[in-house]
Parts: structure tokens; sequence; C-alpha cells
């Protein structure tokens, strides 16, 4: 008999009132039996409209079955066979809006917590599983992949399964993209990401770190050196900023900047030389994931105040529910319908305030979202002295510049087909670069797709 | 790990250092930089190519000892290894075609000065080179950048060396009796603001190369944004080069400060015997 209970069963966090000023792991995981009873809440229905809800199909229910059966290391395999990066989707991936919006429990209560129970049987086959699987057999057939992030691991995984001999070209130091740089440990922790690419070394895939693809090395370079397709995976690139006043000032940041000099270079850390001026008063301006991230580690580096700045009301905040949730919990504070019209800033240019503006929201626009308008006479002054500008990204143009025939729509981003091919011959596209700014598991449907489409157009269909 | 293959003392703040790194080598222009982490609780710190020797596959740089990060540098030798060098960074100078220039280099400032003097020369074009510095015992390549120019005047702030006076008493002179289709500036900040001030009086075109804070050095970050023109510009991605009569000296200034007081900490903490982390 399914278990009947309408809610989810409960993951353990820790303590707001601690953790606001650690970067360890807000949520601890299931233990085994709290899996065991979530695992028997899955009705095994029939039609598994969950499935449809993954960009990339994990067979949800039948890894369920596994957990139920105590079988672990079976619903790992169920897992990896259609997610590279199991560990980090279930801690970041927005289930909520995907597999369990169309859980059938959803109807009647709440869905059953697919993503808890994903991360789990990732979390249990890292400590428990013996060997890393052998490497496939080599077909081979060689592909580079550039950008190390959600994109291009999850095609180089699915290549390297298919015997496909790849390299990823990585910009940074360390691969994992917006996973290391972007995402912060207490959501994500490091070491589980380096074990997820520990895990495509073992199938076989090459990282070589240090590489900016577009100067060191051009695409058309690459298929010099042998490789038959090419996959873009470059991520979002240039961070937006508002164009008020006062933007270059000393404390006004980019939500890039300020995530990568904490997550990526680890400046909340004394052993890392990485500087930063977290700031006492954090404004940090937007509503989306990237703004929780960094409201909530501007909160961890010991601001006493830390606020979200965001146009809409709380209902239109594009972040996370449990982003919102959690970052409430650990004080922060959410200034909605404000819009910043300029940053004040002292005789020696640090930030001192933030001169804001009240909004209303008017007709709904082309995103569906009612526009915010402004209040006429509702100017006042935010109180601050750092600003996080987290307001999305722009496509970094360094490839589109440097590759002939490799064609980008209007806003920057790189123009392919529904099978991620770009518009130049055996390069393929996914992720940001493509969408702009999106979620980790929507790169990682593209990056699925690119291997299984590269796969196609270089083995013939009968692969 | 890329290794150091040569190493120089220039002046008592001031090191050369080549480094074997053969693919950024083969591809590097005037003007542009690299990205350099010394070892894993390392910053990433920017770097402008001084030279490269494509068929060693080897790669220059020139840097003083400012900070924590240059500091533990110096302390490097001949056979050790920098566990990160990334590059080429930033768009190359646009030099070709000039048939006549003016290149001024104030201190380290002459380390990117040169690359470029030494390219325009190589493509024929009439260089007069002005390097600017405090004192004759701060003095660096002289020979250098005596061999890849028309003229080097060499002028020194106290007077101990060559002319006594700074690099825009002596460019205020050519100017008025040269006519040049380029200036190219690089050094302090104040010096490349006195030269573009003086420049604009003379109608001349000039390039600075700037040196904002920087992290990862491909238009990531946005942390080296600098106001061109009224413009938001990132310099790694739309720089290191750009028009000098544009660009908001002042707020550069201001933001290559921010970090001054922690740097001025952090330095304290680098061990005396080593010079390394202690």
């Amino acid at each position: 008999m399914p278990n009947m209970d309408p809610r989810k069963t409960a993951m353990p966090v820790q303590d707001p009132a601690v953790r606001r000023r650690n970067f360890e792991e807000v949520a601890k995981g299931y233990t085994e039996e709290m899996a065991l009873v979530e695992a028997q809440r899955c009705l095994q229905c029939k039609n598994r409209p969950c499935v449809s809800g993954c960009p990339v199909g994990v067979r949800i229910p039948d890894f369920i079955e596994r957990v139920a059966a105590r079988d672990y290391e079976g619903a790992y395999d169920i897992i990896a066979s259609s997610n590279s990066l199991p560990a980090v989707c279930g801690r970041v991936c927005p289930q909520e809006n995907q597999c369990e919006q169309k859980c059938v429990r959803g109807i009647k209560g709440e869905s059953v917590g697919i993503g808890r129970l994903e991360r789990f049987v990732a979390d249990w086959h890292m400590e428990h599983a013996s060997s890393a699987p052998a490497a496939p057999e080599k077909n081979g057939h060689r592909v580079a992949v550039i950008g190390a992030g959600p994109a291009g691991l999850t095609c180089a995984g699915g290549l390297a399964r298919r015997g496909f001999d790849v390299t990823i070209f990585e910009a940074f130091h360390r691969a994992g993209g917006v996973l290391v740089y972007g995402i912060p440990e207490f959501r994500l922790p490091k070491a589980i990401v380096e074990k997820e690419v520990d895990g495509l070394r073992a199938l076989g895939v090459q990282i070589e770190t240090d590489m900016v693809i577009g100067r060191v090395l051009s695409i058309d370079e690459l298929f010099e050196r042998g490789f038959e397709a090419v996959f873009v995976g470059s991520g979002a690139g240039l961070p937006s900023f508002m164009g008020i006043e006062g933007e270059g000032l000393l404390g006004v940041y980019s939500a890039n900047e300020f995530l990568t000099r904490v997550n990526l270079m680890k400046a909340y850390r004394d052993d890392y030389d990485t500087p930063i001026r977290p700031g006492k008063s954090v404004a940090v301006v937007g509503g989306g994931n990237v703004a929780m991230d960094a409201a909530r580690c501007a909160m961890r580096l010991g601001a006493e105040t830390v606020r979200i700045v965001y146009r809409r009301s709380e209902e239109e905040i594009p972040a996370r529910r449990e982003e919102i949730h959690h970052a409430k919990e650990e004080g922060v504070e959410f200034v909605m319908l404000t819009a910043p019209t300029r940053i004040l800033g002292d005789e020696k240019g640090f930030v001192q305030g933030m001169e804001c503006v009240r909004m209303e929201l008017g007709e709904p626009d082309s995103s569906g979202r009612r526009r915010p308008v402004p209040v006429e006479g509702s100017a006042f002054t935010l109180d601050c002295d750092s600003v996080i500008m987290a307001i999305g990204t722009s496509p970094n143009p360094l490839l589109r510049m440097t590759t002939p025939g490799l064609a980008a729509n209007r806003r920057g981003c790189i123009v392919v087909d529904e099978r991620m091919a770009t518009e130049k011959a055996k390069v393929y596209a996914g992720g940001d670069a493509v969408t702009g700014a999106a979620t980790v598991i929507l790169a990682m449907g593209a990056g699925k797709t690119a291997a299984e489409a590269i796969a196609g157009a270089l083995l013939g269909p009968e692969a | 790990m890329y290794t150091i293959v040569e190493k120089r003392q220039l002046n008592e703040t001031v090191t050369l250092m080549t480094i074997h790194a053969p693919l950024i080598a083969a591809k590097a222009l005037p003007g542009q930089f690299i990205i350099l982490r010394i070892d894993e609780e390392g910053e990433r710190i920017p770097l402008t190519v001084a030279d490269y020797d494509r068929k060693a596959g080897e790669v220059t740089i020139i840097f003083q000892h400012v900070g924590r990060t240059t500091k533990l540098l110096a302390t490097l030798e001949v056979g050790d290894g920098l566990l990160d060098f990334v590059g080429p960074l930033g768009r190359a100078s646009e030099l070709d075609g000039i048939q006549k220039a003016v290149v001024i280099g104030g201190g380290v400032g002459c380390a990117i000065a040169y690359p470029q003097a030494k390219y325009l020369h190589e493509a024929g074009a009439h260089v007069d080179v002005i390097a600017g510095f405090r004192s004759r015992d701060i003095v660096i390549l002289e020979e250098e950048m005596r061999a890849h120019a028309s003229s080097l005047t060499i002028a020194t702030d106290d007077g101990s060396y060559g002319r006594h006076g700074f690099v825009t008493d002596v460019l205020r002179e050519k100017l008025q009796e040269e006519n040049y289709e380029l200036a190219v500036a690089i050094g302090p900040v104040p010096m490349m603001r006195a030269v573009c001030n003086l420049t604009k009086e003379f109608g001349l075109r000039t390039v600075v190369s700037l040196n904002p804070i920087m992290i990862d050095g491909t238009g990531m970050c946005g942390g080296c944004r600098v106001t061109v023109g009224g413009q938001m510009k990132f310099a790694c991605v739309d720089g290191p080069d750009f028009d000098g009569h544009q660009v908001d000296f002042d707020e550069l200034m201001k933001r290559n400060s921010f970090y001054r007081e922690q740097e001025a900490h952090d330095a304290q903490h680098i061990c005396r015997l080593t010079g390394g982390r202690g």
C-alpha cells in the first residue's frame, strides 16, 4: 500500500539562526528511513506525467520503485542512464515547476519529493559505490566541448558513454561553470560537483582548464586539430547593469563578480587570498535565484542588513519559492515594488545609499507579467554601502566574433535548430549561450539533445 | 603547470619572467594580457604580455611587486611552475598601417609600452619612445626600447638620469616639432591622464591601456568596467586599449583603490623569511 500522507516528508535543514553565518549546506538530505517513507508516496501511476516534466527524461517512477525496494544502486543506475549530474539536479533543479508540478499526488496534497529522493540516491551512490564504471570502448571519433558547465558536462557525458573521445575546454581553472562560480557552497557543495566531474573523467572525458576558446584556439582550429564536431556551452556571459548613475562606485558589484569571488575564489575562507568587501548593509537588485544566492552569501559574510530590491511584487518574483523562503528565514529583507534610480557615493567614491522609486503594477507586458510603473513622487533613499546587481546577463561575444558562420540572434544568443545544430556545419550549441540565462536542468537537457544529435551525425542513423 | 624558464630582476621592485606556454605564445599580440594564478589559494591577476617567442613557445611578463600575489610571484624561481596561465586575453592593439607614432611609457608601464613600440618599429613605422621614471635606479628596459625605436628619450622626475622632468615635458616638445598619427600612453593612471590632456590640445589620437581590477578576463564578472565616452565598457572584452580622450580616469583610479586597505593588511602577513605564505 502506498503511503497516503498528503505531505512530503520534511527535509532536515540547518537552523536558520546558525546557517545564516556559515557556508555549510542548508538542506541536509534525507536519511534512509525518510527516503523509504517518501518513496512509498509514489503511486507508480501508469501515465507517468512526472517524466514528461523532466528536461532530461529521468524514468522517475522506476527509480523511486527501486528506492522503495531498498535497491539504491539500482535506483542510481536508472537515474544515471539519463542524467549526468544527479547529485547536482537533486539539489538545484526547480522540481516544483517540472517533474513535481506534474505529479498526480500534487492534485490533493503535496507532490512526491522527487528531487529529494534523487539527491538521496545520488548521495548514497557517492558514499557507497565501490568503483567507478569502466570507460566504454572508444569509437574513434573526437568531439570538442567548449565550457565545463551543466550543458557541456552533460553533452560530454552523453558522448563519452557512446564511446566518443571527448575533450572539454574550460576557460576557468576549475570545471563546473555556474555550478562552481555561481551557485554557493551552502546550496551545492563543491565537493559534490567535483565528484560528478570525476565521474565524467572516469568515463574517459578529458578536461582542459585555462582554455579560452575564441582566444587561444578558434573553433576552426579545433577542427584542424582533428575534432569532428564541436559543442558550444559557453554560458550566459556578460553581466547586465541598469545604466543608472553610480554603477561605477566602489561597492557596486555584478552578481557574477560577487558570487565568483565568494564561490570560485573562496573569498569567505581565510586560507584563500581573494579580497572582498561585502559591506554592512547590502542591497541586491533583482529577484531571481542569482539574487537570492548573492543576498544569502552577503549575509554569511557578516552583513547586518541584506535587502532584495525588486521592481515587481513578491508574486512575480522569479526565484524558486524554496530559495525565497530560506532567504527570509535567514533574515534577508524583501523590498518589493521598488526600482533603483541612482546609486549615491561619498567623496571617495564609496557607495552610501541608493535612490529608489516605488512602483505599482500596470497592464501585463509581453512576458505576461504586469508591467511595473513608477509611482509619482515616491522617491526615497535606501541606506546601503554595497549594491549587487543581479539583473541578468547578455551572451559573451567572444565566440561569435571569432567564428565565421556562427549565427546569433538580435540578443546575441547563438541560433540553433531543434537538434541543437548551429548554422555552422558540425557545430552545436546549448545552455545559456543559446537561451540566455536559464536553469541548470534546461542547459543539461540541451547538452543531452546535442550529444544525441552529434552521435547521429558522426555515426550515422544506426546510432 | 606552466614553468618559469627565465627570471630577471629589472630593478628592486620589478621582475621579468618568461613562462613556457606554447599555445598562448603562438597567438599573443601586443596589447593583450594573460591571467595567472600561482597556486590553489591564490588570486587570479591580469598582467599584460610584455613579449612572446612563438618558436620557443614562451611568453614574457613584467610585474611590479605591489600586492600579495605579485610579491609572492617574485619569490618564485626558474623551474618553478604557475598553476594557471590563461590567455591571450583582450583585444590586440590596433597598430597596423601607422607610419609615425610616439609611445609613452611610465615606470613599469614601459613593460607594456615596449611591445607596442617594438611591433610598430618592426612594421617599419617611425617610433619615438618617451620613458619616464622616478629616478635612475628604477629605469627598466632601456636597451630593449632603444633597439626597437627610432629614438628613445628617458626622463626622470628627480633628474638623476636622462631629462629632468615628466614625460609630458618631453612630449610637449615633440608634439611641437613632429607630426604623429598616433600616441600610445601606458603607465600610472595620473600619467596617462596628463598625457591625454596634452595630446588633446594637439588633436592627436591617443590610445591608453587600462589595468582595472579583474577576475575572469573573459567578460563574465564585470569587475573591470570602465567608463569610456560616457558608456560602460569591460576592459577585458572591449579593451584593454581605449581612446584615452574618452576615458573617465577619476573613476578608474577610485575603482582600483577598492581593495587597497585589505591588500595592505594582507601584505603584512607574507612571511618575511620566505616571502611566501606564513
